[in-house]
């Protein structure tokens, strides 16, 4: 016991008089347990960011943060090659208590009590990472990043700058004005969370509505004539399958 | 003695108040034309029986109301049943007197007993009306209701509370103390019998504990900023109208921003009205509204309870505000 490392706890809340008392708690611990603070963070974003350094083996996450809350954190977290095991805490949400139950998914309720937060700790370093399925069908809402691992650190995504998505083999190409990423997500299930945001105009290709400037009419390799999609901040111009011609006309912006 | 805006049931209705004026002359006047109607459904010898019927309950009618508008006061400091026999008392006065004055104008008038249990009927019927819409809008007479306004503190504020003494206890010992004092007043009000107005000035005092506790939770990311100098302190509002469209405010408006945001409350008075506005950021894009709806129809309800069609409240949400106007009155306690 005496030779094992010390178990380092990053606190994530957005509130500093929450994050003080679980330092308060923290300490308490150190008598029966080797644990030592890897980090403080007020957000989720700074979570993400501190994360690749501290070397953290578990994260205190608050549920209902601003801008991005705990449930979305946790999914971004689960890109890190060995991510640190997650405890939720939260002060009430009775939706997410009850789904936290169904899916042994480990949480502390507000105010936390030493007894509590130290058998979590005691249990974290054997507990597997939540599932991102578990977490994702958690989330009351749709995420507002998408992120990627790369080079060890999480890049985010915002939803928002997103122009289109296009699936390749096993793959998903994120286009934003900037760049291009790799994400191992499957087409069906981001058109599902981020419904009303894109639309489909080929079987592998979701368009955000928004970055669609317009429709142009082009001959294929087939020598028939189809619709392309003009976009917006990117060059790349998207055939628009036989099957969806009808956004055409329902979108209505021809160019 | 205040005025008795009581929200008892079994309590008469405030005769100065415009709302309740105009739900008598409705009901009585429905009464009336039910009458005719039993006698006749075709057209003109219905407006022949309405002008007949008329002339005689409207003369009394807005002598009653005169009567009774005048002597509001002193019939709310009886006790209600002694209430309810002055008002029949004074509602057959009235008929006797119109009647004598209609057999001077018409001939044929038939025996005053008849309009006196014509009007019985009516003074009948008007006065369950009001004990049954004090029953329906009284919150303290049903568990339900009562548990309803005991939950507009969201537990999620409660928790967050407790949690936020348990952060600077070890600190700032004394800070903590204050905090839960506040906490407690703020309990103490809301388990409190909130069924009488009280001055707004003590809504105001119980607002700022409450922000205070928020502000202390939630640091710079929230401020506020009062304007209350044309406030007139005296003025009586429905206890707990203005803590919970604050927490919705910090629960909407500020928490989940991350940077600052303020909230802006102004009270002022305009004439015989007080106007309560608040403002506070807003996205438009929080998908947790039915707490503020809730919030909101509890205190509607409330506000139609003691001012009835003399008070209003309403919101107004763009892209970057949601704004909560209250208008009220301006009624004082002539202790």
């Amino acid at each position: 016991m005496a030779a094992e490392q010390p178990l380092r706890v990053l606190i994530v809340d957005d509130e500093a008089p929450a994050r003080n008392r679980i330092r308060d708690l923290l300490s308490d611990c150190a008598s029966r347990l080797s644990v030592e603070i890897a980090g403080e963070a007020e957000n989720g974003r700074r979570a993400l960011a501190l994360l690749p350094q501290c070397n953290a083996d578990v994260v205190l996450l608050d549920v209902r943060m601003p801008e991005m809350d705990g449930l979305e954190v946790a999914q971004h977290i689960q890109k890190l090659e060995e991510p640190p095991a997650v405890i939720f805490t939260t002060a009430y949400d009775a939706y997410a208590l009850k789904a936290f139950e169904v899916h042994a998914v480990d949480y502390l309720l507000k105010p936390i009590r030493l007894a509590r937060l130290f058998d979590a700790l005691v249990r974290a370093r054997s507990l597997a990472p939540p599932r991102i399925e578990v977490l994702r069908e958690l989330a009351p809402s749709a995420r507002t990043h998408l992120s990627v691992n790369e080079r060890g650190r999480i890049l985010l995504i915002p939803v928002a700058d997103i122009a289109f998505l296009k699936a390749e083999l096993k793959y998903v190409t994120v286009r934003t004005a900037e760049r291009e990423y790799l994400i191992e997500e499957s087409l069906a299930r981001l058109e599902q969370e981020f419904l009303g945001r894109f639309v489909r105009v080929h079987r592998n290709c979701l368009v955000a509505k928004d970055a669609i400037r317009g429709f142009e009419r082009a001959i294929g390799d087939d020598g028939e004539g189809h619709w392309m999609v003009v976009m917006n901040g990117v060059t790349d111009k998207l055939a628009v399958s036989r099957r969806q011609q009808h956004i055409v006309r329902e979108i209505g912006k021809l160019s | 003695m205040s005025i008795n805006q009581n929200a008892n049931a079994g309590a008469l209705p405030n005769f100065r108040n415009l709302g309740i004026l105009l739900r008598i002359l409705v009901i009585v006047d429905g009464m009336c034309l039910a009458a005719a109607l039993l006698k006749t459904s075709e057209p003109l010898p219905l407006m022949e029986e309405l002008i007949d019927l008329s002339a005689l309950v409207q003369p009394v009618l807005i002598l009653s109301l005169l009567v009774l508008a005048g002597a509001n006061n002193w019939l709310h400091r009886l006790r209600y049943p002694y209430a309810i026999a002055t008002l029949v008392a004074i509602e057959l006065a009235v008929t006797t007197i119109v009647y004598w004055f209609g057999l001077t104008v018409f001939q044929a008038m038939g025996a005053l007993e008849r309009y006196w249990v014509f009007t019985l009927l009516v003074t009948g019927v008007v006065a369950g009306y009001f004990e049954l819409r004090g029953r329906a809008l009284s919150p303290a007479l049903t568990e339900a209701r009562l548990q309803a306004l005991q939950a507009r503190i969201r537990p999620h504020f409660l928790f967050n509370s407790l949690n936020t003494v348990l952060g600077v206890m070890r600190q700032d010992p004394r800070r903590a103390e204050t905090m839960l004092e506040d906490f407690s007043d703020l309990m103490r009000v809301l388990m409190a019998d909130n069924q009488k107005l009280a001055p707004i000035s003590g809504e105001i005092g119980l607002a700022k504990q409450y922000l205070g506790l928020e502000q202390l939770r939630l640091g710079e990311r929230l401020m506020v900023e009062w304007d209350i100098t044309g406030m007139p302190a005296d003025a009586l509002i429905p206890p707990m109208v203005l803590q919970p469209l604050l927490e919705n405010a910090v629960y909407h408006g500020i928490e989940p921003r991350s940077e600052p945001g303020t909230i802006h409350i102004r009270v002022h008075r305009d004439g015989d009205r007080v106007h309560i506005h608040l403002r506070n950021p807003y996205r438009g894009e929080s998908d947790r509204h039915s707490g503020n709806r809730m919030a909101l129809a509890n205190i509607r309800e409330r506000l139609a309870l003691h001012f009835d069609a003399e008070s209003s409240i309403k919101t107004i949400a763009d892209d970057e505000s949601y704004r909560v106007h209250i208008v009220v009155p301006y009624l004082r306690d002539r202790a």
